[in-house]
């Protein structure tokens, strides 16, 4: 049956006007209409990742509720396609579903103090103990944490090997009482990131993701998918910041100046490259893993959100002066087009940092995509204990 | 959505003509040729044109060509563009047919298809497609009479298709001065008409401007071909070269710069292929298509070419390596058929950002 028809009969079977939001985004999945290009039985039919688009139309035109994807990005651009890549049978029965559905929010804990870009150099320890493995570290950077049941967790589990060798990949409870989250305020005023601090915290070696020690080679996979998730999704024509932008400049013409519309113009042409761009990169796509071509949008996207969210600031003369609010919040969402434009301007400072750096991003491109060599290093075959810190 | 891809075909159709020029047209070649009195290579044109029978690729078997489309043309176009080849595909197959298409005059046609003709629109070729025309007059006779300065593809031309007072017209002996030309590789002519015979293809200026605009929105993609040409050069020639105890492209002060000019280049095939399949199936969206790969390619084939000259130090400034024949060809592309800020420009009415009041 094609998927036209699959998402009418679940229509039909539960009508959105009466059914309970959580009671149909369940029924949703279990219909395989929740990310159609995952198996059946996992939320998906096994179909083309085109024809969610199918599904997503019909849904939108009936009403129904969705699972408000910018609470549960990392959950569903990371946590996801990891679990479905290298998971067990019993994790992606366990987790897959509820992370969907938004009724479990996910977060990552990867960067530490000392290790960020390098973040194979990390030192949270995970010790095994029986059936169980024992944490202890420090995370650091981690996003909406406060508000996230579960984490995706990098820690090293041997650090006499070299460091890209001795790490594991878990999944974390955050309920645990060694778990301890504390705000990190940003240059925006609110905490959306923050400290953790892991204190004993017990997993069950059920929930490690992958083999002992081949954790980086499972995080290549998280890290590929959140630069795609970042700047990768497909846009309509003005869908991102230069449709905000572009409207301003249409409802108010005393703010227009020359040098203003060629920076305008400009952006508008960049948002087209990097929109159609990604759409050629989607029709690429047909392994359903991201490549190292993934970097390429988050790097241009940055970039344009960067350029488009000052020229914002500025196009709104005397207004762009004020700002709407330094309260100290912890948000439960990630909106790069939210709020207003001095919020859109700071927190776009953020897009070239998060997910890799654009720095970081230029040098996959060259090293992994043009195959230029890479620096002379010292790091990469010392075992992790006695690298120079 | 389009489909911003290539198929099998034309990727096949890519080897082959990929394959001819490897053989036929090695940059010492072109270099040896550009100074003499043939710059244009015609038994290459001759193979491709009618050996491999890419000369009227667009035009439907009815009318002499082979049936397919402009996405086939634009592979070519990019082919052309990585050897800088001196051949009158763009005034011939892209300018010239384009035109004829759009006339109700097929008599032209089926030659220039075939290649046993070759033609090219005679105006200069940094017109704009909505920019004025130059001004030639029609006699009582209907003979012409005017001066049309940088043309391209004129040398080598057949006959010139040549717009006046509103229409088109045919004229097969105009005389044809070549000039001292920025770009070897595709060198300029002046044509001057005085009472020259002509025959009228069409009464209004829709052929011109239908040229035009195609010329402008696949040129894109023989800058994307030529700047793909740059960089894979630049990033070998990286690889190989040494100093300082180490290859000189493990540096990353150059790694980053050619991994933004690997970006542009991604998008830069992007909206090629997304103007030469507008162009192709007559989308509605054709002319935002046209100007946003305009205004992106214009630009990066000559920041590609000046980024390879850098990169290669020394040896890049030389006349001897090609890297040249690239420079002078995107620096001339970037002037032909409208400027990337003139395309850009053109983004104010078709997106709706309006210019400023004064
Ligand atoms: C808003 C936001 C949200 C985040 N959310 C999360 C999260 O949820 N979970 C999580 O685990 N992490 C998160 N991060 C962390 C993020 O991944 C790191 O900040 C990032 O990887 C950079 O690491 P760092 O901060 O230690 O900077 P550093 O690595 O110390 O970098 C400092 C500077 O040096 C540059 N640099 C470093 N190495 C090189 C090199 N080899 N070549 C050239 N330049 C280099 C960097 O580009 C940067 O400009 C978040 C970050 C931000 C800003």
């Amino acid at each position: 049956m094609d998927v036209r028809e699959l998402t009418r009969e679940l229509l039909a079977e539960h009508d959105p006007a009466g059914t309970d939001r959580l009671d149909f985004l369940r029924a949703r999945f279990d219909a395989g209409l929740a990310w159609v290009h995952f198996p059946p039985g996992l939320g998906g039919l096994g179909a083309p990742r085109s024809e969610q688009a199918v599904v997503d139309a019909e849904l939108a035109a009936a009403g129904a509720p969705d699972n408000d994807p910018r609470r549960i990005g990392i959950g569903l651009g990371m946590a996801a396609p990891t679990i479905l890549r290298y998971g067990t049978e019993e994790q992606k029965q366990r987790f897959l579903r509820p992370l969907w559905t938004g009724e479990e929010v996910w977060c990552q804990l990867f960067s530490e103090p000392g290790a960020g870009s390098d973040l194979a150099a990390l030192g949270t320890r995970a010790v095994r103990d029986g059936d169980h493995w024992v944490v202890d570290g420090q995370k650091v950077w981690t996003s909406i944490a406060h508000a996230a049941r579960w984490a995706i967790l990098l820690a090293r589990t041997d650090p006499d090997l070299p460091k890209h060798r001795g790490i594991s990949y878990f999944v974390c409870d955050m309920t645990d009482p060694g778990v301890e989250v504390r705000p990190l305020r940003q240059l925006t005023g609110e905490a959306e990131f923050n400290e953790v601090f892991l204190t004993g915290v017990r997993i069950p070696d059920a929930h490690r993701i992958g083999a002992v020690g081949e954790g980086w080679q499972v995080a290549q996979t998280t890290l590929n998918n959140e630069r795609v998730a970042i700047g990768g999704q497909a846009i309509p024509r003005e869908g991102g910041l230069i449709g905000v932008v572009a409207d301003t400049w249409r409802a108010r013409p005393e703010l227009r100046s020359h040098e203003l519309h060629q920076r305008l113009l400009k952006g508008w042409l960049d948002a087209e490259v990097i929109r159609l761009t990604g759409e050629r990169l989607r029709q690429q796509l047909t392994s359903g893993q991201p490549g190292p071509e993934g970097a390429a949008m988050k790097l241009a996207f940055a970039r344009l959100a960067q350029e488009l969210s000052g020229l914002e600031v500025e196009l709104l003369g005397e207004q762009g002066l004020g700002y709407d609010d330094w309260t100290m919040t912890r948000p439960e969402v990630v909106d790069f087009t939210g709020r207003e434009a001095g919020y859109r301007y700071l927190r776009a400072k953020g897009n070239s940092i998060e997910g890799g750096s654009s720095e970081i991003l230029r040098n996959v491109i060259a090293e992994r995509v043009l195959g230029l060599p890479a620096e002379p290093r010292t790091d990469k075959d010392l075992p992790w204990k006695d690298l120079p810190r | 959505m389009s489909d911003l891809l290539y198929s099998e075909i034309e990727e096949e159709l890519r080897s082959s003509v990929r394959a001819l020029l490897t053989d036929h047209c090695p940059p010492s070649a072109i270099l040896a040729r550009c100074e003499g009195p043939e710059p244009y290579d015609l038994p290459l044109w001759r193979s491709l044109a009618t050996g491999l029978g890419v000369a009227g690729l667009q035009v439907p078997e009815s009318l002499g060509g082979a049936g397919a489309s402009l996405r086939e043309v634009a592979v070519v176009l990019e082919e052309l563009g990585r050897s800088v080849a001196p051949v009158p595909y763009f005034g011939s197959s892209v300018l010239g047919l384009t035109a004829l298409l759009a006339c109700e005059d097929r008599e032209l046609l089926p030659g220039v298809a075939s290649g046993a003709l070759t033609a090219t629109l005679a105006v200069p070729f940094s017109t704009a497609p909505d920019a004025a025309l130059p001004s030639v007059s029609v006699g009582p006779s209907g003979t012409l009479t005017g001066r049309i300065t940088s043309v391209a593809d004129a040398l080598p031309a057949d006959v010139l298709l040549v717009p006046a007072d509103g229409g088109l017209y045919a004229v097969e002996t105009a005389t044809v001065t070549r000039r001292t030309s920025l770009d070897l590789t595709r060198q300029l002519a002046d044509v001057t008409l005085d009472g020259t015979p002509a025959r009228q293809l069409a009464s209004h200026d829709g052929p011109v401007r239908q040229a035009l605009l195609t010329g402008a929105g696949l040129l894109a993609s023989e800058q994307l071909g030529l700047a793909e040409w740059c960089l894979s050069t630049t990033v070998g020639y990286l690889k190989e070269r040494r100093q300082f105890g180490r290859q000189v492209g493990s540096f990353q002060a150059l790694k980053h710069r050619l991994a933004d000019l690997w970006l542009e280049t991604v998008g830069g095939r992007a909206v090629a292929r997304y103007a030469a399949d507008a162009l192709a199936t007559d989308s509605p969206d054709t002319a935002i298509a046209v100007a946003v790969a305009q205004a992106h390619c214009g630009a990066l084939a000559v920041r590609a070419a000046e980024e390879c000259i850098q990169l290669h130090g020394g040896i890049g400034m030389t006349w001897e390596h090609p890297a040249h024949l690239y420079l002078k060809r995107a620096k001339a592309d970037q002037l032909a058929l409208g400027t990337p800020g003139h395309h850009r420009n053109t983004l104010a009415d078709l997106a709706d950002l309006p210019v400023p009041s004064p």
